[in-house]
C-alpha cells in the first residue's frame, strides 16, 4: 500500500496518493492493438491467402491514435481510470477491421455500384473519423479542468440538446427516419451528441431537485408513490420523447432519451417507483404510437414475423432475417474472420448491423468477448460515479455509462430480434463519424471525471493559529 | 490458406480476445475483491505493533469492513448543532464534514469552513480525525487539533456550534 506512510506512531495519508497505473493501461493499449492487427491478418489471409498491403497503414494509424491517446492521458489525466482508454481502442479496432472485412466483400460493392455508381470503401472514412474523435477526446482532457465547470451549462445544455433533437426534423428523412442533419459539406447525427448533452443537463437538474423528488412521497404497496406535481419532470420529457417518436419516427433516440432520464432519476432518488412508472410510461406510448404510426408499425411487424414473406415485401428488406441467419450460422465458434455470409444483409451491413457480423464470424464465443468489453466499460463508467466526490460529477458518470449501456442494449437487442430495430449504431464498431466522435468524448469525459475522483486531495495547509499557539509560553 | 492454419487462427484470435477480458477483469480486480487485499495489509499491520494497542482488539474476521474489534465504534452521532441526532454508519470510508455541499455531513454554521475536517480509518481500522486547516479549528475535548489524531469512543468532537461522537 504506497498510499500510506507511517510518520511516527500516526498513520495518515499521504497526498503521494493512490497509484496512478498509467503503465497498466499502456500494457492494455499494446494488448487492444495487438488484436485487431491479427484480426486484420486474419481476414486477409482467408479472403486472399496473403497478408493485406494495408495492414501496415492501419496497424500504424491504431498505434498513432492509442500513443496520442496515452500520452495525452498519462499528461493531463494521471489519475484517470486505466481501463476505459484500451477497451474503447480495442472495440474501435476491431470496429476498423469489420468495416474493412465488409469493403473487402463482392456483393457489398456491386450492390453499391448498382445503386449509387460507385462504391466507395468505408474503412479509410472510419479511420479519420477516429482520428477526429480521438482528437475530441484529447481536446476534452485538454481544455476541460474539472468536469463541474459543465454544472455551469445545466440550462444551456437543455436549450442545445432540445434544438439537437428537433433539428432532423427539418431534414429530408432517410430510410424512413429523420435523424440526420444535412449541412451540404457534412451530414451530422446529432442523436449521438444529445445523448451526452442531456446527461449534463439532468444531472444538473436532479442535483438540485432530487430531495424534492426522493423526499416527498406516499408509500404505497411497498413503493414510494412521488406527489402529483412531482411528475411533471417525468411527464414532460415522455411527452417530449413521445415527440420524436412520432415527428422523426425515430424509434433509437426516443428510447436513449426517455432511458436516460429514468435511470438519472433513478439514481438520484433511489426509488424504485420511477422505473416502474418509467417502464409503464413508454410501454403505453410506444403501444399508442404503434397504432397510428406506419414506420413504427413496419418495425414491429418485421421484429414479430422476420422470415414472412408478405412483411419482407411490405417493408422492402430482409435484413433482418439475414442478420438472424448470419447470428445462427456462425454458431458457438464462428465461421473464422472473412468466411462469413453476413454482407447478404446488403444496406447497413456496416453500420446498424455490424454486430451480425461480429455473431456470424466470431460465433457465440466472440460475441460474448464483445459484449462484456462494452459491459466493461458500463462498469467503469458506473464505478466512476461511485469514487466521485461531487453529485454533479456522480449523476454524470451515470448518465453517461447508462446512456453508453442503453444503446449497446437498444442496437444489439435490435440486431438479434429482442425488440424491434431502432436504427442506432453500435457504438464504436459501427461506421460513422457522429458516433465515433460522440462517443470519444463521452469516453474523454468519464476519464475526466474519474481523474478528478482519484486525484488525491491535496495535503491541508498546516493551521497558522495552531503554530503560533504551540510558540507561546507562558 | 490451408484449411488447418485458418481453424488455427479463427479459435487462435477468439483466445486472444478472451484473453484480452480476462486481463481487463484483473486489472480491475481491486474493484471485485477489494476487501481480500485491505483485509491482509490490516493483519500484517496488526501483527506488527501489537503493545502499541491500549485496548486489544480481535484480529478481523471476514471482510475488511467487518469485525473490527468489539471496541470498534460502528456510527457517528451528532449530539450538538443543527443536525443534533444524525448519525452515520462507519463502514471504512472517510467523512468530510464542512460547509461545502459534496461533505459527507453538510454543517450549516458560520463557524465552519466548507473543508473543515475529515474523518477516516487509518489501516489498523482506528479512526482518526484531521483538521482540514479551517478558520475556527477542531476541538477533541477541549484541545485544538493540530495533528491527525484517532479519536477515542464517545469522546465530543467540536466544529462550531456541532459536537459529534463516535459510537458502538
Amino acid at each position: 500500500m504506497s498510499n500510506l506512510t507511517t510518520t511516527g506512531s500516526n498513520t495518515t495519508v499521504s497526498s503521494g496518493g493512490l497509484p496512478s497505473r498509467r503503465n497498466t493501461e499502456l500494457a492494455m493499449l499494446v494488448f487492444a492493438v495487438l488484436v485487431p492487427v491479427f484480426a486484420y491478418a486474419n481476414v486477409g489471409l482467408a479472403i486472399n491467402g496473403e497478408l493485406p498491403s494495408g495492414m501496415l497503414g492501419y496497424g500504424c494509424g491504431l498505434v498513432l491514435l492509442a500513443g496520442v491517446g496515452h500520452l495525452v492521458v498519462r499528461r493531463y489525466a494521471p489519475y484517470a481510470d486505466p481501463l476505459l482508454l484500451p477497451l474503447a481502442t480495442m472495440l474501435n479496432g476491431l470496429g476498423l477491421v469489420l468495416i474493412w472485412r465488409l469493403d473487402q466483400s463482392e456483393r457489398l460493392r456491386q450492390r453499391a455500384e448498382s445503386a449509387f455508381g460507385a462504391f466507395s470503401p468505408d474503412a479509410p472514412k472510419q479511420l479519420l473519423y477516429s482520428a477526429i474523435g480521438l482528437a475530441l477526446f484529447v481536446a476534452i482532457l485538454l481544455f476541460l479542468k474539472d468536469h463541474r465547470v459543465l454544472q455551469r451549462y445545466t440550462y444551456i445544455s437543455m436549450a442545445v440538446g432540445l434544438v439537437l433533437l428537433v433539428l432532423p426534423m427539418f431534414f429530408p428523412a432517410r430510410n424512413g427516419a429523420r435523424i440526420w442533419v444535412d449541412l451540404g459539406f457534412i451530414n451530422l447525427q446529432p442523436g449521438e451528441f444529445v445523448k451526452i448533452i442531456l446527461a449534463v443537463f439532468f444531472a444538473g437538474y436532479l442535483m438540485v431537485k432530487r430531495d424534492a423528488l426522493a423526499l416527498a412521497s406516499r408509500r404505497f404497496m411497498g413503493m414510494y408513490l412521488p406527489r402529483g406535481r412531482d411528475l411533471g419532470p417525468i411527464l414532460v420529457i415522455w411527452a417530449l420523447s413521445l415527440m420524436i417518436l412520432v415527428f422523426e419516427t425515430d424509434l433509437g433516440t426516443s428510447l436513449l432519451f426517455f432511458g436516460l432520464f429514468v435511470i438519472m432519476l433513478y439514481v438520484a432518488t433511489e426509488r424504485t417507483s420511477w422505473i416502474v412508472f418509467g417502464l409503464l410510461l413508454s410501454a403505453g406510448g410506444a403501444a399508442v404510437v404503434a397504432t397510428f404510426e406506419p414506420h413504427v408499425q413496419e418495425r414491429v411487424q418485421a421484429w414479430l414475423h422476420p422470415f414472412s414473406e408478405e412483411v419482407i415485401q411490405s417493408t422492402g428488406s430482409d435484413q433482418i432475417a439475414q442478420s438472424l441467419w448470419a447470428f445462427g450460422s456462425g454458431g458457438v465458434l464462428g465461421t473464422g474472420w472473412g468466411q462469413g455470409n453476413s454482407d447478404l444483409i446488403g444496406f447497413a451491413a456496416n453500420s446498424d448491423f455490424i454486430l451480425a457480423t461480429v455473431g456470424e464470424e466470431l460465433g457465440l464465443t466472440g460475441m460474448m468477448a464483445v459484449l462484456l468489453i462494452y459491459g466493461l466499460i458500463v462498469e467503469r463508467g458506473v464505478r466512476i460515479s461511485l469514487a466521485a466526490r461531487d453529485p454533479f460529477g456522480k449523476l454524470l458518470a451515470v448518465g453517461l455509462s447508462g446512456a453508453f449501456g442503453l444503446q449497446v442494449f437498444v442496437v444489439a437487442g435490435g440486431v438479434m430480434g429482442l425488440i424491434p430495430l431502432t436504427g442506432m449504431t453500435m457504438p464504436f464498431l459501427a461506421s460513422g463519424g457522429s458516433s465515433v466522435l460522440a462517443n470519444w468524448a463521452l469516453i474523454g469525459i468519464l476519464l475526466r471525471i474519474s481523474d478528478t475522483a482519484r486525484r488525491p486531495a491535496p495535503a491541508p495547509a498546516p493551521s497558522p493559529d495552531a503554530e503560533m499557539t504551540q510558540v507561546v509560553r507562558p | 490458406m490451408s484449411e488447418l492454419t485458418l481453424t488455427v487462427m479463427r479459435l487462435g484470435f477468439l483466445a486472444v480476445l478472451w484473453l484480452f477480458v480476462i486481463v481487463s477483469i484483473q486489472v480491475i480486480r481491486s474493484d471485485l475483491f477489494g476487501t481480500r487485499v485491505t483485509q491482509r495489509t490490516a493483519r500484517r499491520a496488526e501483527a506488527q505493533r501489537p503493545p502499541q494497542r491500549p485496548q486489544p482488539q480481535q484480529p478481523p474476521q471476514g471482510g475488511g469492513r467487518r469485525g473490527r474489534g468489539r471496541n470498534a465504534p460502528t456510527k457517528l452521532v451528532v449530539t450538538e448543532g443543527s443536525l443534533t441526532g444524525t448519525t452515520v454508519a462507519l463502514q471504512g470510508q472517510t467523512i468530510t464534514l464542512g460547509r461545502a455541499h459534496d461533505s459527507t455531513i453538510v454543517l450549516d454554521d458560520d463557524y465552519a469552513s466548507s473543508r473543515h475536517a475529515r474523518i477516516y480509518p487509518d489501516r489498523d481500522g482506528k479512526w482518526i480525525v484531521e483538521d482540514l486547516g479551517s478558520t475556527n479549528g477542531t476541538y477533541l475535548d477541549r484541545t485544538r487539533l493540530t495533528t491527525p489524531t484517532p479519536i477515542p469512543l464517545e469522546a465530543p468532537i467540536r466544529i462550531g456550534k456541532t459536537v459529534i461522537e463516535l459510537r458502538k
